[in-house]
């Protein structure tokens, strides 16, 4: 028997426990590309997240009348339409943003979170579950997001939504809004995150032996 | 048997349903996104060439060029967008240039993916300067290092040959499909 898990849990354990980029390390295609600044990765998290949130909706109210034959197949013609929804209604409301973002938003369809989260909990859970755990998994995409172009942005260009935040003696490190600055800053995030769930463990552990 | 019609009816209807939802969806986008290209256009024609204040499209088709007027309908240019290879992929720019197609009012670059912060230098205005009323006779040559001795010569960024090179190449070759035309005009 699976113990029973609540509600706001479901969507808690997106922001760390389970987050995609620092936990499940899914979906690194378009977290290295696109967070050269805090914009785009703001940008990036939304149009995921919106299309997970969608997507899983959608592929749980139908889960009990799709053949596990063509689940995939189904799945992935749910999740690109939403997609080009989100492609169609940028180009035409934000033509900046969808220069910048380029081809990351068409990426999305092959984005493995949202197929990931379609297939590991939408397919098996009910609505209002899938819909808070879509919804905790794109959280937890748009932060990573977020603080991965904030660092990247503040460093490489002085400025996080191009706002100056470091003072003009400070030379931007041009590394940073390279490629290699992404590996560099996604490998120390994630060493961090790493250092961090060890640290938790080991506290707890200590408590559970002072008990 | 009734495994498979089941199999065939969902992926028709979710097709169906997919291909409904985005064709409205399309409808109502397909306006604003023709509208917005026109309007970016329209803002970059009247940052090159700032004096015009109308433009008629040119019937070629290597080129996507117009014909600038000032407030009397007079000609007195062209606004030329061009494209070609850069160090990375393409670089769009858009260029102004006087009636006699000899020289360069303004230049600005539409799109590049050149590296950040060394081609990506063609976007500043200490490269594009270069090109304010600039001789493009008989060509833009493009130098390296040294200091300008003709008022046809841009330098190259530092690090940067081949982007700076690209941008001079599509101008030249601009030019070139350009010239051919007014003379065909005439």
């Amino acid at each position: 028997m699976k113990k029973p898990v609540s509600l706001t849990q479901e969507y808690i354990k997106g922001l760390w426990e389970i987050n995609p980029i620092f936990k499940q390390i899914l979906g690194m295609c378009p977290t290295l590309a696109v967070t050269v600044s805090a914009i785009n990765g703001l940008a990036m998290g939304l149009a995921t997240t919106f299309v997970l949130v969608f997507s899983s909706v959608i592929i749980s109210s139908i889960r009990k009348i799709v053949p596990s034959q063509v689940r995939i197949a189904t799945y992935i013609l749910i999740i690109s339409t939403f997609v080009t929804i989100v492609d169609l209604v940028m180009k035409a409301k934000f033509p900046e943003l969808s220069k910048a973002l380029g081809p990351f938003i068409p990426l999305i369809v092959v984005n493995c979170i949202i197929l990931g989260r379609a297939e590991a909990f939408a397919s098996r859970n009910n609505v209002l579950r899938s819909f808070l755990d879509a919804l905790g998994n794109g959280s937890g995409f748009l932060i990573a997001l977020l603080v991965l172009g904030s660092i990247r942005e503040m460093l490489g260009t002085r400025t996080i939504f191009g706002v100056q935040v470091l003072p003009n003696q400070f030379t931007p490190w041009m590394v940073m809004i390279l490629p290699a600055g992404a590996f560099i800053t996604l490998g120390l995030l994630l060493g961090f995150a790493n250092a961090f769930t060890k640290w938790q463990e080991q506290k707890n552990k200590k408590s559970v032996l002072v008990r | 048997m009734k495994k498979t019609i089941h199999i065939i009816s969902v992926l028709t209807l979710t097709a169906t349903i997919s291909a409904l939802t985005l064709a409205s969806v399309n409808n109502w986008a397909k306006p604003l996104i023709e509208e917005n290209a026109i309007k970016a256009i329209s803002e970059a024609i009247f940052q090159v060439q700032p004096s015009a204040k109308s433009y008629e499209k040119i019937p070629l088709d290597e080129l996507k060029a117009f014909e600038v007027f000032d407030e009397n309908k007079n000609s007195i240019g062209y606004a030329v967008v061009h494209q070609g290879n850069g160090f990375q992929g393409t670089i769009k720019l858009i260029f102004g240039i006087d009636k006699n197609l000899e020289r360069i009012t303004s230049i600005e670059i539409l799109e590049q993916v050149e590296t950040p912060g060394l081609g990506s230098l063609i976007t500043e205005e200490n490269y594009k300067n270069q090109f304010r009323s600039l001789s493009v006779n008989p060509v833009i040559n493009l130098i390296k290092g040294k200091s300008k001795t003709a008022d046809n010569q841009v330098k190259a960024i530092t690090g940067a040959t081949i982007s700076s090179r690209a941008v001079v190449n599509i101008v030249n070759d601009a030019i070139r499909i350009l010239r051919k035309y007014s003379k065909e005009e005439k």
